[in-house]
């Protein structure tokens, strides 16, 4: 556990900011017309909430336009759940909130504060025993670079417990919202298929 | 993302309150206002959460009186709801087509219906011209490409396509939307809610500034359960609708005693065929009067170059939607 990030103090912080501020730069060079005088920042009024994610209580003290997958990602350093097109159209950074599949992206912290968020991390237990929807994304190598799994498999989970994993057809419709551009797609439904009967009478909620 | 002020209503009169200072957005799912706020395409000064009133406004009834779904169910639960699936199962189906499962397990039937156009010359505020996004200041679409674009409704300034599809299974069956305001509380049909763009393509509803849908009603309407929502896309799932039909029959034998239609995909607002709807009213539905209706319903029908293609997958769509409930057991 030392190696894990301290929240609030995340190493990681700096360099995320300074890289997306690199990146932003030439894009704004060439941005046309709409430009507006508006002056895109300015001070707002800071929320404390408290976020309860895997079974603890986190306060916060955030700019009421932070998403929730910014709060784990930078606040809580929990970068499990990926910032893939953070636009609600990919799905790598799905998480449960009270105990059903959401996208982070597309929900601030704000209107989170209260449920119960559940992320990849939250997933094992205490001596590192996986959750059998990891164990079968293993089994069946329901991946290959691996950048879209967590969300797939938080989205799996969802799946499952929505009842939508009834059969193959069914779990491509109901998993159709993660994209795996190294197209795992057959392993992912093979994975959902073996975890399914172990899942039963289980519910991930609280982490 | 621009500042705003966050606030948070536990109750329709606080949230009618919160939002009547100032340029405001009630947020519920959140799944087009976070997105477009990002996009720098809304820019509300406060936001208005509220979530919490889903336990109140969250509800999906059924009795003698019809159905009423709360306008902040969830898209997931109505679409999954073992009763809608069996008595207006062009409802579920509108609802369960649509969107991704965490998509709609976020959104809420009141924020779906209102969800903005998928049209990119609105969605890319790197177009100058866009008359919904800024008035007067033209239509980039126009002289773009416009595949997606709508053939039904337009006008000379907007011909961006109305995305949704839930809209069109309660046009369908005579929906109507009840609304809290600062005017007090009022019942529209839903077919009401939606406005052709005109010359003013930005206002795209009749809702009052600060006014908020608490729910919608279905009158009672037996033959519902013969109904399906039928929705053709480039790819099987996840995608918006190129043309899509919401039909509901109610046939005597072979013929047709009442057919409500609605398409989507393809007009600028959620669209009532009506002229469809009275070619088939006492004819028996076979291939010929399937055809007709089509063809009446894309009578008007104006295309733009790349969406030359979508009155004909229009009628295509809707002959097949036909067939499909004349195939229900009612």
């Amino acid at each position: 556990m030392t190696t894990q990030p301290t929240p609030g103090v995340v190493g990681r912080r700096s360099l995320l900011g300074s890289g997306a501020v690199s990146a932003a730069a030439p894009l704004l060079a060439v941005a046309p017309a709409a430009a507006q005088p508006t002056p895109i920042l300015k001070e707002t009024a800071v929320l404390d909430l408290v976020l309860r994610v895997n079974g603890q209580e986190h306060r916060l003290a955030l700019d009421p336009r932070v998403t929730l997958l910014d709060a784990l990602r930078e606040e809580l350093g929990l970068t499990g759940a990926k910032k893939g097109c953070d636009q609600g159209q990919c799905g790598a950074c799905t998480v449960l909130l009270d105990g059903r599949r959401v996208l982070s992206c597309l929900t601030l912290a704000a209107r989170a504060a209260g449920g119960a968020v559940t992320t990849i991390e939250g997933l094992a237990t205490e001596d590192g025993g996986l959750h059998p929807m990891q164990q079968a994304f293993l089994d069946h190598d329901a991946f290959q670079c691996g950048y879209c799994t967590p969300g797939q498999i938080m989205s799996a989970i969802g799946c499952v417990q929505e009842g939508h994993a009834g059969t193959p057809d069914e779990i491509r419709e109901a998993m159709s919202g993660n994209l795996c551009r190294c197209a795992a797609y057959p392993n992912i439904v093979a994975a959902i298929e073996q975890a399914k009967p172990q899942m039963a009478g289980r519910r991930t909620e609280r982490g | 993302m621009r500042p705003f002020t966050y606030d948070r209503a536990d109750a329709v009169p606080a949230a009618l309150r919160a939002a009547g200072s100032g340029a405001s957005s009630y947020l519920a799912g959140g799944t087009t206002l976070l997105d477009l706020m990002k996009l720098d395409v809304m820019r509300p000064e406060r936001v208005v959460d509220i979530t919490p009133l889903a336990s109140r406004l969250g509800g999906i009834e059924a009795g003698p009186q019809g159905l009423r779904l709360g306008a902040l169910a969830h898209m997931s639960a109505v679409a999954d709801d073992a009763m809608v699936r069996r008595d207006y199962p062009v409802i579920a189906e509108s609802l369960a087509l649509a969107a991704s499962g965490q998509l709609r397990n976020m959104a809420t039937l009141g924020g779906n219906v209102l969800q903005r156009t998928r049209c990119n010359y609105f969605r890319d505020v790197s177009y100058a011209a866009c008359n919904k996004r800024r008035p007067g200041s033209g239509c980039s679409a126009l002289d773009g490409v416009t595949r997606l674009h709508a053939v039904l409704g337009t006008s000379e300034h907007c011909i961006a396509s109305y995305p949704g599809d839930f809209a069109q299974a309660l046009l369908a069956l005579d929906g109507t939307v009840e609304l809290e305001g600062p005017q007090g509380p009022r019942r529209i049909p839903f077919a009401e809610l939606h406005r052709l763009p005109g010359d003013t393509p930005h206002l795209e509803t009749t809702l009052a500034p600060g006014e908020l849908i608490t729910g919608f009603g279905v009158p009672p309407l037996p033959w519902a359960r013969r109904s399906v929502y039928l929705k053709v896309r480039d790819r099987e799932s996840y995608a918006f609708a190129v043309a899509s039909a919401a039909v509901a029959l109610d046939l005597d034998g072979g013929r047709v005693r009442e057919a409500r239609i609605a398409l989507g995909g393809v007009a600028t607002r959620p669209w009532r065929a009506r002229e469809a709807e009275a070619v088939l009213a006492g004819q028996v539905l076979d291939e010929a009067a399937a055809q007709r209706a089509a063809e009446a319903a894309f009578r008007d029908a104006r295309t733009h170059g790349d969406n030359d293609f979508k009155p004909e997958l229009g009628r295509r769509t809707l002959v097949r939607a036909l067939f499909q409930a004349q195939r229900l057991g009612a």
